[in-house]
């Protein structure tokens, strides 16, 4: 399945690693910091109301 | 007459949609769907170009390493971009939700700016033979980046919300003016090694510059970066919301 | 405006910072260059005037911090603003008093440390007439870089890192003139493009920083 990537295979699955390695770390720190503070916003409306 | 009519519909409905809570649930409701569009869309084009398309006769296989380059850079401006917008319409409008749109934008493109910028290295020493020339475009974008980080850095050195928003957005619009000159500053000191732009639309379609099976899964994958930025944007605008909704609460909780 | 001006050059000059402060920082990266990159004549003349340029910078980048700090900190500042004096001359008459004690002897002294680098006194002409030029944008935008920080603790890293991409253009243009010159080439309009900084920086910058002092005055 694997495409035959010639002499440049370290190069292209490398670039490739990378860019999806940094698109999974931004995306796990967005969503990691969204759920931390809709958590505590959840959390402060709660002590509001009551 | 007719276009001027649908602007005099189109700002209120606009201005309505950035309203916080407005913003909450469109938001809301469409980022499930961004989402898989998002996932859809990156995926096919990846795949495409990564295991459907041919090698090019003189870069060998490298030419994959495109689908990265050439979207990630085209966002990493138009991250900038929508940056100095949100920053005009908070100084101008005080929407908040522009301002914290413009805050979302600037670390995706930061991110973006370091994946054009290592797979362009990456790509640059088996074609050009070294990782790094100081030729105008990587070095605008080099400055690009530093743009970022000022900006990302101004807005976690001040806690005062509205304060920061203003200096950020001061700082944004100034930037963008001396980004442009930069970008000529740079032209005009070397003089380039990079080849021009490769995609334009106009250009895919009548296949100039860039044979249309390399095209096809390019423009997907270029259209499955920006629903990524969408994606992300959108996070990241209702996290800086819900924030600032909640320091105002635990603000009145100091109070009692 | 002009009470302002004279008021922080005098300032400066008092608390032993003022002149002496940027004219050192210049003689320390001038005299130790040579020890680092060894005495060929010819390699010293070839990076004389993107050195001296990159020292003024550095030296002008170096004392920015200090602009609006103490004013913001004993409350003058807060006052200026209650005052009639519109903040936009604030910024103006600061920036000013900056390049007085900064940019001013720098380019001044630049033809002479020049000499030490093997420069000849025409190119050193050049140097002293494009950081005459150039200087005031370095100040202009220090300064306004200053007003972005005002409020922060220990500003003076986050200052540079925000000022570090501002200052590209104007680098580029002052050192490219001066290293023109120095292989002979006519001036023709290449002093053209740093006045047109500073006096772009002199149009726009002020609106700015008035916008963010007040935000920090607030």
């Amino acid at each position: 399945m694997m495409p035959d990537l010639g002499k440049y295979a370290v190069e292209v699955t490398s670039a490739y690693g990378i860019t999806f390695l940094l698109i999974l770390i931004i995306s796990f720190l967005y969503w990691r910091r969204g759920l931390i503070i809709k958590r505590r916003l959840m959390a402060a409306e709660a002590r509001k109301d009551a | 007459m007719s276009t001027k009519l649908g602007m005099k519909h189109f700002w209120p409905f606009f201005w309505k949609l950035a309203n916080p809570k407005v913003f909450m649930r469109w938001s809301g409701l469409c980022l499930p769907w961004i989402i898989a569009l998002t996932v859809l869309c990156l995926g096919t084009g990846l795949i495409w170009g990564f295991f459907l398309t041919p090698d090019d006769a003189r870069q060998g296989s490298t030419v994959k390493i495109i689908y990265l380059h050439v979207p990630s850079a085209f966002i990493a401006i138009n991250g900038y971009f929508v940056m100095v917008l949100g920053s005009l319409f908070w100084l101008v409008r005080r929407q908040h939700v522009s301002v914290l749109v413009a805050k979302a934008s600037a670390p995706i493109g930061m991110t973006m700016t370091v994946i054009a910028l290592t797979t362009g290295a990456i790509w640059g020493q088996p074609i050009w033979g070294t990782y790094w020339v100081w030729d105008p475009r990587l070095t605008s974008f080099l400055i690009l980046f530093l743009f970022y980080i000022g900006y990302v850095a101004l807005w976690a050195a001040i806690d005062d919300q509205d304060k920061v928003a203003d200096l950020t957005s001061v700082l944004a619009l100034v930037g963008a003016v001396f980004a442009v000159l930069s970008r000529y500053a740079v032209i005009f000191w070397n003089q380039g090694l990079h080849q021009g732009t490769t995609v334009t639309i106009a250009d895919g379609v009548s296949q100039k510059n860039i044979s249309s099976i390399f095209f096809q899964p390019l423009l997907l994958s270029m259209i499955g970066f920006g629903l990524l930025f969408l994606t992300l944007l959108l996070i990241g605008a209702r996290t800086e919301i819900r924030a600032q909704r909640l320091q105002v609460l635990e603000g009145l909780e100091r109070l009692k | 405006m002009i009470q302002l001006f004279t008021r922080d050059v005098v300032l400066s000059v008092r608390s032993g910072g003022g002149f002496g402060l940027a004219l050192v920082f210049f003689l320390i990266l001038v005299v130790l260059m040579p020890f680092a990159l060894g005495p060929d004549q010819s390699v010293l003349a070839k990076i004389a005037p993107g050195l001296l340029w990159l020292g003024a910078l550095l030296a002008c980048l170096l004392s920015s911090d200090r602009i609006f700090g103490m004013d913001y900190e004993d409350g003058t500042l807060e006052l200026l603003a209650t005052s009639p004096l519109p903040l936009e001359s604030v910024y103006l008459a600061k920036a000013a008093a900056h390049w007085f004690t900064t940019g001013l002897p720098l380019s001044l002294a630049a033809p002479v440390f020049g000499i030490l680098l093997n420069l000849n006194l025409e190119v050193g002409g050049v140097l002293c007439l494009s950081l005459l030029l150039g200087t005031p944008a370095l100040s202009l935008i220090g300064s306004f870089g200053a007003t972005l920080t005002l409020g922060v603790r220990r500003g003076g890293l986050l200052l540079s890192l925000l000022v570090l991409p501002l200052y590209i253009p104007t680098l580029i243009f002052g050192a490219l003139t001066v290293n023109a010159a120095a292989l002979g080439k006519e001036l023709d309009g290449s002093l053209i493009p740093i006045l047109a900084i500073t006096l772009g920086a002199i149009a726009i910058l002020p609106f700015f920083s008035a916008m963010a002092l007040r935000a920090n005055l607030q």
